[in-house]
């Protein structure tokens, strides 16, 4: 049967759940091979075996770590040579995105980003899109070369499906670009203990209307009693309440969640962009006349900082 | 020595506008006025930064490829501060994708010489982020982005690459491919000045036959992705709007409750 490679996103063999969709859309279209570049092969292996992983191709190099991006390309280049899969299927991180698109440079392949969405088709696998701030939804495929793919997270429900995982070493040869851009240092970031942004089932996300990095807990406070992600405007980010990472919106994350509760956002085009596909989504907001409304399934007109500790009061003896 | 950057900038249409696809599924740029993409603005300020940190010892050539339209994103560029323009405009351009544009780019890059090319993180019409990586590929330069502090010093370009898991510090040597983020520095606003001195900076123009890119490689005929659909989404139906009286939060808790959000 055809195989389809998936590259493996994971920190130290904890594989992410994105990677786990993936197995499962690629499963649509072949047999997943997942290629796990870095440490801890032996234990991802087990958890992308549970996922329909057939085989594991593994390679551990300090330039996976020490370099920017290109000795991940080199070593999925030849993970490509040594399989010949009928599609690659990358997560759409950016560095995901980054490693797709040099990848499909050198196949010759086409290349399609952030699909939502992927199904078999008689000319290959057709990817889903969303465009225009989420206003078209666009089918497309790719007409050349092995197509190279990167999907959003979201886009499945994992679904197990016990394969073999068996790992095999991959072979890496590094060209002369692989050390191009060194890694000098890399802070990691302190676990806030919530939910992954895009892999939230709720958000909470504050905007403008918080009105400073000090009242953010209110929105938190809302979130925990939720068990949910924070996100946060852009206006909110570059007044520097918020940190950059939970931006939800164009130059931020996209999220499509089953519940999205905007608080003091407005909800300019850049914002819709990142959160209009959520299931239900959800206002407070005090000006009545606010563009976020349109989108809403239930808007409160009304002073976030009354209205949130009310609403988590009430979630919390809901749950007691 | 005196520093070579070019800047790559894309004339999109306005994002605040109702944007639709042409009938031949590429993006509708008649229907909506364009711009510079603002996202593009960034990679202007910071080439004009890091021409200004090198005592003014650098010439920032701004690029683009689009229609004839898209000079008013390089006219944008020039108001700001860049030296001059670069406008490659070809009839056969018309539905390239990322890989042709790529290609495109990196023959007019190299034809005007360069140490350092500065793009923004991602358009706001295609929004694939992709292209800087792709044009460092295509340069065999090494590729330094999604970069929210950049910095060129001794021949190297140092900057901060915030991901998600990590913070990262990069570094690499000149020449270099560097993309930079919104978090980077707010975009300056052309003065009376830079826009009546934008007026008499030199914009060459290029057809693709002066790059030696071959039609066939760009365009629709020349794109290795087909798009098979265009739908657009349904408007969301109106919900329910209260106004809160004092209940606003236990109201919005009973509506949760019925949705078994809680």
């Amino acid at each position: 049967m055809a195989e389809v490679l998936v590259l493996v996103d994971h920190v130290d063999g904890a594989v992410r759940k994105p990677t786990l969709e993936l197995l499962t859309i690629a499963r649509r279209i072949g047999e997943p091979v997942a290629v796990h570049l870095g440490a801890g092969a032996d234990t991802a292996a087990s958890t992308l075996g549970e996922y329909g992983a057939t085989r594991v191709l593994a390679a551990d190099a300090p330039e996976f770590g020490g370099y920017l991006v290109v000795p991940k390309v080199d070593a999925l280049e030849q993970a490509v040579e040594a399989v010949g899969p009928v599609a690659v299927l990358v997560p759409s991180s950016a560095e995901g995105k980054e490693i797709a698109a040099r990848l499909a440079v050198r196949l010759g392949s086409g290349l399609i980003t952030d699909a939502v969405d992927l199904e078999a088709g008689d000319d290959g696998p057709v990817a889903t899109q969303s465009a225009f701030a989420a206003a078209f939804t666009v089918k497309s495929r790719v007409t050349n070369g092995v197509p190279v793919i990167t999907v959003k997270p979201n886009s499945a429900a994992p679904e197990a499906a016990s394969a073999a995982g068996a790992v095999e070493p991959l072979e890496v040869s590094f060209g002369d670009a692989a050390k191009g851009t060194k890694v000098v240092s890399r802070t990691p970031r302190e676990s806030t203990g919530r939910p992954e942004l895009t892999e939230a089932a709720i958000v909470v996300s504050g905007g403008r209307g918080v009105n400073g990095a000090e009242n953010f807990h209110v929105v938190e406070s809302l979130a925990d009693s939720l068990g949910a992600a924070v996100g946060a405007s852009r206006a909110a980010v570059d007044a520097g309440w918020y940190p950059h990472t939970n931006q939800v919106g164009q130059t931020g994350k996209t999220v499509s969640p089953q519940l999205y509760i905007a608080a003091g956002i407005s909800g300019a085009i850049q914002h819709r962009a990142g959160m209009q596909t959520s299931k239900t989504i959800v206002a407070i907001n005090k000006d009545a006349e606010a563009p976020i409304f349109d989108l809403v399934d239930y808007g409160v007109v009304g002073d976030l900082f009354q209205v949130l500790p009310q609403l988590t009061e009430e979630v919390e003896s809901r749950k007691g | 020595m005196s520093l070579r950057i070019v800047v790559c900038v894309k004339y999109v249409p306005d994002a605040t506008g109702d944007r639709h696809f042409a009938e031949d599924r590429t993006t509708d740029r008649e229907a909506v006025d364009g711009l510079l993409s603002e996202l593009d603005e960034y990679a202007v300020e910071q080439a004009l930064q890091i021409k200004e940190a090198n005592g003014g010892e650098a010439e920032i050539t701004v690029l683009t490829m689009g229609g004839d339209d898209a000079k008013d994103a390089l006219r944008k560029a020039l108001s700001m501060g860049a030296d001059k323009a670069v406008h490659v405009n070809d009839e056969a351009l018309h539905g390239t994708d990322v890989l042709g544009t790529s290609l495109v780019l990196a023959k007019a890059v190299e034809h005007v010489g360069y140490d350092l090319v500065v793009c923004g993180m991602a358009s706001t019409d295609g929004t694939m982020g992709v292209l800087p990586a792709i044009l460092a590929e295509r340069l065999g330069t090494p590729q330094v982005t999604l970069l929210s502090e950049v910095a060129v010093a001794d021949g190297k370009v140092t900057g901060r690459r915030d991901g998600d898991a990590a913070s990262e510090q990069l570094e690499a040597s000149l020449p270099a491919v560097v993309s930079v983020t919104d978090q980077s520095g707010e975009a300056r606003y052309p003065s009376f000045k830079g826009i009546m001195a934008a007026k008499k900076k030199p914009v060459e123009a290029l057809e693709l036959s002066d790059l030696g890119v071959d039609a066939s490689a760009v365009g629709l005929e020349g794109s290795w992705t087909a798009v098979d659909g265009v739908t657009e989404r349904p408007a969301r139906t109106a919900g329910t709007i209260v106004k809160d009286e004092g209940e606003g939060g236990k109201q919005l808790a009973e509506y949760l409750a019925g949705q078994k959000f809680i």
